[in-house]
């Protein structure tokens, strides 16, 4: 007789070991903080795979601790299979001998310890994935044994209240609850009736009360005082060059101060050029604060979240009709979909990098910092998958279409990286070889830990001018596009200048001047808002900036 | 909700350049020792540091609505705003000038952090000759203004700078204080100063704590053409030199003391001066915190 | 410290009478531009100090596109730099251009 119901009977009798350790109330799911490791113990077992939640921004932070707390001869070898390795705990369970092997998605707070832990051997490394790969995994062949995750409260029946800051939670949850597996949710309280139910209650096995409320990190909110005319600068060649001549309504921006500056130039140097309505109309995007500006003056349609941003949650509260939000009245994120939708819904990701080689591969990886992808390379893709049509889409297929049968022609996803030539300390953007090719060889992966790769990548935008790389007919004319815009880099100072001057005259290459655009009129009173406190009175005191963005 | 208005040159973003330009009447600023004349920093080479053509002050004279002044401003991007030999001997030699000249008023755009570390010896010594000469000159009759709302504030011997002023005008952003956040921090621990904490930085240091408690005498916008309006009413409000203020002053620092030296927040203190609602201030727009300041007796007064 | 000088011969003079100007600030990524108009009008010359060793041939990339550009025959321009990028050193001398040009 084969029996079908091993794995069954292993949870059931996991969470049975669980339940010595409960409070004893209401079934036996509440587990108090102290009691933490004796639970982690209890339920897990040596070789599990576990996913320790941490999200881009929320971290099961109390369940970390515990974690790095167990005996390692009673548990050891675990396999974790978590998104973000955030927090010092992530990693301390490896130096401990608890966690052996890993995969993950994102790791940039741990990015320089994370490299120094798998140059030594002391992690076992399975691979970087975009998150929708992990999430994908999870269901295949990465099932998690055990998942560790947080939420903002829940009842004694463990019915859960995630907060505004969802994130990876549901497809965590679903993976591990429907294979046999144990979810154990860490929350700040617990609470009678919760203000929503995100994660239903049978599929929480064990809730702890944590001894203080779980880490968030503010990712997103990127200072209007640091921003530079040349940031500036390189956001209204974006919006006249790019978002004007496509018509981009649906898109997705990364995090850095020029996507920011964009934001901010919307309802200023884009209502200048009569664009509201025309662009930047829907969003997959996280509640970015400099985003407020363009929401207060109608620009905005509406925006899904991949997470939350801490202070922002009473606005988005109070703009229904721009968010999604429950029936709370509060956000209602997710990774997964909004991962999702930026994949397959938007036409344009515009983000940074570090490093961009001169096809056009780039990079966030340097041989002292591995800083994994996060959702980059998800947003950052041309998705073969896609069938529905659009203006933009269509438009770009034209530009790249170079033989071929124009009744098969298809569209193609805008991938805009938005650099500026040399980063912090002088280092060149502009590299003749990725660092990360060094670090493959380095640590033996098998596959090198590019971001995007250059044949999803269509214009690369700095301050001396647009690269559209959809024109370019082969490799060479591709080069010099690309060394045409690196400035002053060795790679930039390297061109062909009359390979260059040619591609100017074809448009492939674009300068300010090109686009009508005089770089001295780049200047900060173009933001619509030149200071944290500029956003906070945007949103009419709705926003509530974190104590260390304040100036006030 | 009023926004800034897009025109308005920020103070907090203009350059000490910029402040001087637009905040006299236009043309009429004559620099001294201007950046052509390379008075740098004859310390900083050897340290390898940069230095800057005017070593981070600009001096000179100019008309604020016809009445002649002398004016200093200070680079608070440049090391910070700091205080080093050449810098100070600038800002000592115009007030030593205003015993000759007898400007209307000789106004310091203070942005500073204190004394620059490389030079400290001749930086201390610039602080306590201009304390002098500013008490020299209002001795003369001539009243010194201080402005201050730059990104460096107004700490270190530039706090001890501005307690010597006739009058100070401060915005939001501006700071006063001697020890700077981080060094309270270093010496005393996170837990009695966190230095990230910027909410506490400002209720403790920022520019509405220090008009609610008389430290200064006007709370103006951000804005250049606030900072004039606000100069030109302290000018005609400046208090006589002599011992009548003198013991005004000492008066009102030392029942300070005694009715708020017990405070651990800048709330308490603001409570107590009868502020009805304290944790509403630092959000308060300027026309609200105008009112709240009408009903504050301790704000202004006579002395210093 | 590291001292560059770069001089260029100009097909013609800078517009403008303004004979002296200076835009920046030294900072860090910032730097400060000092323009005089005090050479032979065919002439000009650059003097940095910076206090980043080893990036001469940038500077003369930036140096002689900017001549190029801007023809700035008569100027002797001094500049202190705090590390700035080159893009930065560029808009610099393109600000300080203007200024004297009016």
């Amino acid at each position: 007789m084969v029996d079908w119901r091993k794995q069954r009977a292993d949870r059931d009798a996991r969470i049975a070991a669980g339940r010595a350790h409960s409070d004893g109330r209401s079934g036996g799911k509440v587990v108090a903080a102290a009691s933490v490791v004796d639970l982690l113990e209890a339920v897990l077992k040596p070789g599990d795979r576990v996913c320790l939640e941490g999200d881009n921004q929320k971290q099961a932070d109390c369940l970390a601790r515990g974690l790095s707390a167990c005996d390692p001869a009673k548990i050891h070898d675990l396999h974790m299979v978590q998104s973000g390795i955030v927090l010092p705990e992530h990693l301390d369970v490896f130096e401990q001998g608890i966690a052996k092997r890993l995969d993950y998605s994102y790791s940039g707070p741990q990015g320089g310890r994370i490299a120094k832990m798998l140059y030594g051997g002391q992690i076992e490394l399975g691979a970087v994935h975009t998150y929708l790969e992990l999430f994908a995994r999870y269901f295949v062949d990465l099932t998690p044994n055990v998942a560790l995750i947080a939420g903002v409260s829940a009842d004694r029946d463990g019915n859960l209240y995630t907060g505004p800051n969802t994130e990876d939670t549901p497809t965590v949850v679903e993976a591990t609850a429907f294979k046999n597996g144990v979810v154990i949710a860490q929350v700040n309280e617990i609470v009678e009736k919760v203000p929503r139910v995100d994660i239903p209650g049978d599929r929480v096995d064990f809730v702890v009360e944590a001894d203080r409320p779980f880490y968030v990190e503010p990712l997103f909110t990127r200072d209007p005082a640091a921003m530079t005319e040349t940031q500036i600068l390189m956001a209204m060649m974006a919006i006249k060059g790019i978002y004007a001549e496509y018509g981009i309504r649906r898109l997705n921006h990364g995090i850095g101060f020029g996507t920011a500056a964009i934001e901010l130039l919307l309802p200023t140097y884009g209502e200048r050029l009569g664009l509201k309505g025309k662009i930047a109309t829907h969003w997959a995007l996280n509640p970015h604060p400099t985003l407020i500006p363009a929401i207060e003056s109608g620009w905005v349609e509406q925006v899904h979240c991949f997470g939350s941003e801490v202070g922002m949650d009473r606005y988005i509260r109070e703009r229904p009709d721009v968010f999604f939000t429950g029936a709370d009245g509060s956000l209602r994120s997710n990774r997964a979909f909004c991962q999702t939708a930026g994949l397959y819904a938007c036409d344009m990701f515009i983000g940074a990098t570090l490093q961009i080689d001169l096809m056009g591969h780039s990079s966030t990886i340097t041989t002292n910092r591995v800083a994994g992808f996060g959702g980059a390379p998800n947003m950052g893709s041309d998705p073969h998958g896609r069938r529905h049509p659009s203006d933009t889409w269509m438009k770009a297929g034209r530009e790249a279409q170079i033989t071929g049968d124009p009744a098969l022609m298809r569209g193609r996803k805008l991938v805009v990286q938005l650099v500026e030539t040399f980063g912090d300390k002088l280092v060149p953007t502009f590299v003749e070889r990725l660092d990360a090719l060094e670090l493959a060889k380095k640590i033996g992966l098998e596959l090198a830990p590019v971001m995007i790769y250059g044949d999803d990548v269509t214009h690369i935008v700095t301050e001396e001018g647009i690269a559209n790389l959809l024109l370019c007919r082969d490799a060479d004319e591709r080069e010099q596009a690309i060394r045409g815009v690196a400035g002053y880099t060795e790679v930039g100072r390297g061109r062909d200048k009359a390979k260059v001057e040619e591609l100017r005259s074809r448009g492939i290459v674009r300068r300010p001047e090109d686009l009508g655009i005089e770089p001295l009129d780049a200047d900060r009173s173009l933001l619509a808002a030149r200071s944290i406190k500029d956003l906070a009175h945007w949103s009419g005191g709705l926003y509530e900036p974190p104590a260390r963005f304040r100036n006030w | 909700m009023a926004l800034p208005d897009p025109n308005a040159v920020s103070w907090y973003e203009a350059t000490a350049r910029q402040r001087l330009s637009a905040f006299l009447d236009a043309g009429t600023f004559v620099e001294f020792l201007g950046p052509a004349e390379r008075r740098m920093s004859p310390h900083l080479p050897l340290f390898d540091l940069p230095r800057a053509f005017d070593d981070g002050i600009v001096t000179g004279r100019g008309t604020l609505d016809g009445k002649p002044v002398l004016i200093a401003a200070q680079e608070g991007r440049f090391m910070g705003g700091a205080f080093g030999e050449v810098h100070g001997g600038k800002l000592v030699g115009l007030l030593r000038a205003a015993l000759d000249v007898k400007p209307d008023a000789v106004l310091i755009l203070l942005d500073t952090g204190g004394v620059r570390l490389q030079e400290a010896n001749a930086g201390e010594t610039a602080i306590a000759e201009t304390m002098r000469a500013i008490v020299d000159a209002r001795a003369a009759g001539v009243p010194v203004i201080g402005l201050i709302g730059g990104r460096s504030g107004c700490y270190g011997g530039g706090g001890l700078i501005a307690g010597t002023c006739s009058r100070l005008a401060v915005s939001e952003s501006g700071r006063i204080s001697v020890s700077g956040p981080e060094v309270i921090e270093t010496n005393k621990g996170a837990e009695e100063f966190d230095s990230r904490d910027r909410a506490l930085v400002w209720r403790t240091m920022g520019g509405k704590h220090r008009r609610l408690i008389g430290g200064a005498d006007a709370y103006v916008d951000d804005s250049v053409s606030a900072f004039r309006a606000a100069a030109l009413d302290l000018i005609g409000h400046a208090p006589a030199f002599d011992l009548a203020t003198l013991d005004a002053e000492q008066a009102r620092l030392e029942s300070r003391l005694v009715r708020f030296g017990d405070c651990r927040d800048a709330t308490e203190i603001w409570a107590r001066l009868g502020v009805n609602d304290p944790d509403a201030i630092p959000s308060m727009t300027t026309a609200a915190f105008a009112e709240t300041v009408a009903g504050v007796t301790e704000a202004s007064h006579d002395a210093r | 410290m590291e001292t560059l000088t770069f001089r260029h011969t100009t097909t013609k003079p800078l517009g403008g009478t303004t004979s002296q100007a200076i835009t920046g600030v030294v900072a860090s990524g910032n730097l400060e531009v000092l323009l005089e108009r005090i050479l032979a009008p065919d002439s000009c010359e650059i003097a940095i100090e910076t206090p980043i060793n080893g990036f001469g041939d940038v500077w003369e990339a930036v140096v002689a596109d900017f001549v190029a550009r801007a023809q700035p025959g008569g100027l002797r321009i001094s500049i202190n730099d705090g590390g700035a990028r080159p893009d930065t050193v560029s808009l610099r001398l393109l600000q300080g251009a203007r200024l004297m040009e009016a």
